[in-house]
């Protein structure tokens, strides 16, 4: 499902210049569900920003569903995102004027799909995440866990290939945050690719891989077991 | 472009901050309020002004003589003369481009002595003799009867056409006035139609005082011969009287063997001139009343475009997420355009309805007031407000210009960084 191979990235800020990234290589077949660890500034981020073709990486190739992503402007970035992607973020990024179904209609409004299938279609995903009854509510009158289920949902509705978490559980208590796992590990159950940045050991260990970073490149690769969430909540 | 959901977008968004929404909607409904406000009272002034034209015929201009000035052919300066019926031919003749010439006589004056006389009632009038052409160069309604014809001309009728106010001061109320006879100076003419003049304005009571019997009639019998009083002349449309006339004073000096260059025989007052001056005047009023207005729209433009660029700036992170949802930079550049558009134009139509309202509002205390001099009907065309709403939409989209362009310059994933 993606492939990575030998990803640079270096930030300029003035005369300096940060190498972030130094020559990453790593393969995520579909359906797994791998976490990346490391800490602040070992380069996380900035990988997950270049998968999720919110940045562009300076040498190295990445393909992701068979597809070169490479060179692209704008337009066709925000094309494959919509089309290949579900970003679900720390601090949920939900639009705060607008209702939990709205949100969730949004990645397929810029689809280009129907009102009415798209509201059909985002229903369902709210029922998903059990927030079904809360459809008209604002993001304000939801609590957090909810308000990152809402995220969830949203990242689901255009029904993506590959699903990218930045720190999904990074503003939630304990409970909520296995409430959340719980939820993506469903998820990675009926088969969607996930990737989830933290630096929290017990979420990570509730994937099924962890990639470990440090200073910009890979230290560590390996298959975990799966604690699951559901026997926490 | 505009499908439903574009709508809720944008609504919604700017929904999200009505306070806001509100006050940067007020500038451009000041400003259009204003540009419109000022075409109207300038149309109002316009208005006003043109009334005093009354309805004559604005390609026209009146020709009377004076003492020459100069000494010509032997005969002295200061010397007077007449013109004569044959030099309405002469001119008719020879001088291209001429719609009407009326020759005219007048008998007594503004508020002079009794002239007129109806059993025991007596009034005082003015009494003119005239062609039927006249009652085109000065529209009238002819209330009841007829106006001067030919043949009136031709046989010398004693018949005349009273104005209202003729009617007023020599008959009893219900009574009948046509077929009746007045005597004037002491001959009898018979009344064969009553008129009012259209739009009278300011020099209504005159109007109505007046009398028009044919001109031959008139010389026959006030002792005028063939003599001309003086001329009134209109040009035919499109041609100014301004470029014709000197042809026609240069017939007349030929014709009454006066010197070439003595231009203080021949008097005139032309009318065309006045109109084109006053009309020219007006024309710039109006350009500088779409361009205070215009300036005055411009800072109202400019709020809007300053607002949405704090607008995008607030949602920089907003914007962020929806590009990460897969929004494109030219679908979030058309959503800040649109929003900027649409504030515009609502704002812009509340202002011109608002303008629309004071308008109104004015006419109406005008109407009940009376007129006031100077101004009348203040009112703007379609045309402006079709004008004002081109302006709306074109500073909309310029007003939204900039802020669309900030809203996509910042890379998405430093958008979504953002607190």
């Amino acid at each position: 499902m993606i492939q990575i191979k030998d990803l640079h990235k270096s930030y300029h800020m003035g005369s300096n210049s940060l190498h972030v990234l130094k020559g990453i290589n790593f393969d995520v077949k579909e359906g797994e569900l791998v976490s990346i660890m490391g800490s602040s500034g070992s380069g996380k981020s900035t990988l997950l920003n270049i998968l999720g073709m919110l940045d562009e990486a300076d040498t190295g190739s990445y393909i992701l569903d068979n597809v070169p992503i490479k060179g692209l402007n704008e337009k066709i970035a925000a094309k494959y995102r919509n089309e290949f992607l579900g970003f679900i973020f720390q601090s949920f990024n939900l639009i705060n004027y607008k209702s939990a179904l709205d949100n969730v209609s949004m990645p397929l409004y810029y689809k280009g799909i129907k009102r009415k299938e798209r509201t059909e279609r985002a229903m369902h995903y709210l029922e998903k995440v059990g927030l079904a009854q809360w459809s008209h509510h604002l993001p304000s009158e939801l609590s957090g866990g909810q308000k990152q289920r809402v995220a969830i949902a949203r990242a689901l509705a255009s029904d993506p290939k590959v699903l990218l978490a930045d720190e999904p559980t990074g503003a939630l208590d304990t409970k909520t945050s296995y409430e959340v796992m719980e939820l993506i590990q469903g998820i990675n159950d009926e088969g969607k690719t996930i990737l989830v940045v933290t630096h929290e050991h017990d979420i990570a260990q509730m994937t099924k891989r962890i990639v470990n970073l440090k200073d910009g490149v890979i230290i560590d690769d390996s298959k975990v077991e799966q604690v699951r969430a559901s026997q926490y909540v | 472009m505009f499908s439903k959901d574009r709508w809720n977008e944008i609504l919604e968004a700017l929904n999200a901050n009505k306070f806001r929404t509100f006050l940067t909607a007020f500038g451009v409904f000041w400003g259009i309020t204003i540009l419109v406000l000022l075409l109207a009272l300038t149309n109002g002034l316009k208005n006003g002004v043109m009334s005093d034209f009354g309805d004559f015929a604005t390609n026209s201009m009146f020709m009377w003589t004076q003492g020459t000035s100069k000494p010509y052919k032997g005969l002295p300066k200061g010397r007077y003369f007449n013109y004569k019926i044959d030099d309405v031919a002469a001119i008719k003749n020879q001088v291209p481009n001429l719609k009407y010439v009326s020759p005219r006589n007048q008998l007594g004056g503004f508020r002079g002595n009794n002239n007129v006389i109806r059993g025991t009632k007596t009034g005082a009038f003015e009494i003119y003799g005239d062609y039927p052409e006249y009652i085109k160069q000065q529209p009238m309604d002819i209330i009841d009867g007829r106006f001067l014809s030919y043949s009136d001309i031709e046989a010398k009728r004693k018949i005349c056409v009273v104005g209202t106010g003729v009617v007023k001061g020599l008959y009893d109320k219900d009574e009948d006035v046509l077929g009746t006879y007045i005597k004037i100076n002491g001959v009898n003419f018979l009344v064969v139609g009553t008129f009012k003049m259209s739009n009278s304005r300011g020099d209504g009571e005159q109007d109505a005082n007046t009398i028009y019997i044919p001109f031959t009639t008139f010389g026959q019998a006030f002792n005028r011969g063939d003599r001309v009083g003086w001329m009134a002349i209109t040009a035919v449309d499109g041609i100014p009287i301004t470029s014709i006339k000197k042809q026609v004073f240069e017939l007349m000096k030929s014709r009454h063997k006066v010197h070439p260059e003595d231009d203080r025989a021949i008097g005139h007052f032309d009318l065309s001139e006045q109109f084109e001056r006053i009309n020219g005047l007006f024309s710039i009023l109006t350009i500088v009343g779409y361009f205070v207005g215009a300036l005055v729209l411009m800072s109202g433009i400019i709020g809007i475009s300053n607002i949405m660029l704090i607008v995008v700036k607030e949602r920089t992170k907003e914007i962020g997420i929806r590009r990460a949802l897969g929004a494109s930079p030219w679908t979030i550049k058309s959503q800040i355009l649109q929003e900027s558009l649409i504030l515009t134009i609502l704002s812009g139509m509340v202002g011109i309805s608002f303008a629309a309202l004071v308008i109104w509002i004015m006419n109406t205390i005008l109407d009940n007031a009376g007129p006031v001099e100077n101004f009348a009907n203040p009112s703007v065309s379609m045309q402006v407000v079709f004008t004002a709403l081109i302006i709306l939409v074109v500073s909309g989209v310029l007003a939204g210009l900039i802020p669309a362009n900030s809203a996509t310059k910042m890379k998405p994933v430093d958008a979504l960084r953002i607190e």
